[in-house]
């Protein structure tokens, strides 16, 4: 939809004055509970020493962010082809899928944090460990999102291309991938949040770089500003990555009904 | 036209075919012995109560569907699996929601493999032809239910299949639409001699398109009777209507449904 740029401003304007008011809201809320006493500054910092901190200490932070990002996205990306992969073998093959789902559901159960020591001890005190347990955390939602659009495909489309004579590989491509496309962006939004958890908790196990071990460290020397800081800066890294993939979705499937709903809301709220 | 009974000449045979689904409960016969000649370039309607087996009929010709018994020729070949020389157009559009109109219509070209040129011309005088001008960089989701199904009926004729089946493709339109839509299939068989296998519920629609009318009985589907259409090749719509044979076609389609569904 073409429009113009006053009327888009206003748009964005309409879609974040709520948000955003919330999380000024909550700003207040964490400011009066430090600024009253009525919490030990030890236990719960101001906001404005949170933030002070967060300017002052912005390029060792830098660093670290960059280390956890760079594990997010790396095991996030694996995850990603991986499942696409393996979704794609389970909806062919009944034997794959019946195969791979019970040790899929397995390694989707077993506690991440439970075994990411094991994969310190084989994989070292790099960045290896941490993207593997990002991807562990990130794959299953993928797989479970792209077999469900794969098999979603309304079976007449799939009867018509029979017709068609295009054979599987057309059909993939031209018709049973792009209609999975949706169901994939809600399996992928998941797994890139899913990926920060990852790289984080790989980092608490060993490591000494990446955000996991900047809030260890400050936990250790009884640092709550800097505690603070840090879970503040995962949970940017994990919303601009959402937002990326909001991003990328909304370019890539303009057609697709949930973007048209959104259009359809608007226009009610404003009759 | 007349019926020609187990020639080489036939576009469609159909010869003594049962099918038989198992589902977990039971055994459900949808077609039991059925056979039907289709000579090339004919329209031959189907109408039958629902659930009788019309759908399963037309799957059985395109060879979506293999038949429990019996055998089927389509253009001379028998049938043993899809086969990729006809055009199907289902009930509903089905349309992929991504592409614009011209762009689904040209899927037919892209499955095949058939010279883009070529098809995208050919595409341009079908869009032509149905009214879609104007429309062909719409979406689906912008199109009305008439429209969709004028798509999904270029597309099944993009590349000028011998033999076109469609299964009640009129069903959800409104009635203004659906005689516009009559009009148009009745042109477009005139021009292109396809042959056409037509399911639907619609008794004038029946009639008014078709050389013959096969009425099925309820399931398992048994060819009830054979009507012929004694009506002129070309046909005004409403001078069709009007006219007595019209009349006592569609007249004697309906006693034979009512018959058919009133048997318990
Ligand atoms: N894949 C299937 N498995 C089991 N039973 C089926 C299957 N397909 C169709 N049937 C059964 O076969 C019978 C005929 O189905 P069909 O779809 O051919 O009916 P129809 O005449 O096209 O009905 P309608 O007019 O409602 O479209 C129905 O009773 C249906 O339940
Ligand atoms: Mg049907």
């Amino acid at each position: 939809m073409s429009t113009v740029p006053a009327d888009r401003w206003r748009g964005v304007v309409e879609r974040t004055w709520r948000p955003a008011a919330l999380l000024a809201a909550c700003l207040a809320i964490w400011h009066l509970v430090t600024a009253t006493g009525m919490v030990e500054a030890y236990l719960v910092p101001s906001p404005a020493k949170t933030f002070g901190l967060l300017a002052d200490k912005w390029s060792y932070l830098w660093g670290h962010t960059w280390v956890t990002t760079y594990e997010t996205i790396l095991g996030f990306v694996i995850a990603g082809l991986l499942g696409v992969l393996v979704a794609v073998a389970m909806v062919y093959s009944r034997t794959i899928e019946s195969t791979a789902y019970p040790i899929l559901l397995f390694a989707q159960v077993i506690p991440k944090i439970a075994i990411a020591p094991l994969f310190v001890v084989w994989l070292g005190f790099g960045f290896e460990p941490k993207v593997v347990v990002a991807v562990l955390m990130a794959f299953f939602p993928v797989v479970i999102s792209t077999v469900t659009g794969l098999k979603s495909v309304d079976t007449e489309m799939l009867e018509l291309a029979a017709t068609m004579g295009g054979g599987p590989v057309k059909t993939f491509v031209k018709i049973r991938f792009p209609a999975a496309l949706p169901h994939l962006f809600a399996g992928l939004k998941v797994a890139v949040t899913l990926a920060v958890t990852g790289a984080v908790v790989g980092e608490f196990v060993g490591s000494n770089e990446g955000l996991g071990y900047v809030i260890l460290q400050a936990n250790g020397n009884m640092d709550t500003p800097m505690l603070f800081a840090g879970l503040i800066v995962i949970s940017v890294v994990g919303v601009v990555l959402f937002l990326l993939l909001d991003l990328a979705e909304k370019l890539m499937l303009p057609w697709h009904a949930s973007r048209r709903g959104a259009a359809v809301t608007t226009l009610l709220a404003k009759g | 036209m007349s019926v020609t009974l187990g020639t080489a000449t036939s576009a469609v045979e159909i010869s003594d075919v049962s099918v038989r689904f198992q589902s977990k409960r039971a055994e459900v016969t949808a077609v039991e012995r059925v056979s039907l000649d289709v000579a090339p370039g004919e329209f031959v309607s189907i109408v039958g109560p629902s659930g009788c087996g019309k759908s399963t009929l037309l799957k059985l010709v395109s060879g979506l569907l293999k038949p429990s018994s019996g055998s089927v020729t389509l253009l001379g070949e028998p049938v043993r699996g899809p086969r990729h020389d006809i055009g199907f157009v289902f009930q509903r559009a089905a349309l992929l929601e991504w592409r614009s109109a011209r762009r689904n219509i040209l899927l037919q070209a892209e499955m095949r493999g058939m010279n883009a040129a070529e098809a995208g011309r050919r595409a341009d005088e079908l869009i032509e032809m149905t009214g879609l001008s104007g429309f062909e960089n719409a979406l689906p989701h912008e199109l009305s239910g008439g429209m969709q199904q004028r798509v999904a009926l270029c597309r099944a004729l993009l590349h000028q299949p011998r033999v076109l089946l469609m299964d009640e493709p009129f069903g959800a339109l409104d009635a203004l639409t659906r005689e516009q839509m009559n009009v148009e299939l009745h042109r477009v068989w005139r021009e292109t001699g396809t042959t056409v296998l037509l399911v639907t519920h619609s008794i004038a629609e029946s009639v008014y398109l078709a050389n013959r009318v096969i009425v099925l009985t309820r399931r398992p589907a048994v060819v009830h009777e054979v009507i012929d259409v004694d009506l002129p090749a070309e046909r005004d719509y409403s001078a069709t209507m009007a006219r007595p044979e019209f009349a006592s076609a569609t007249a004697r389609i309906r006693d034979l449904l009512g018959a058919v569904t009133g048997q318990d």
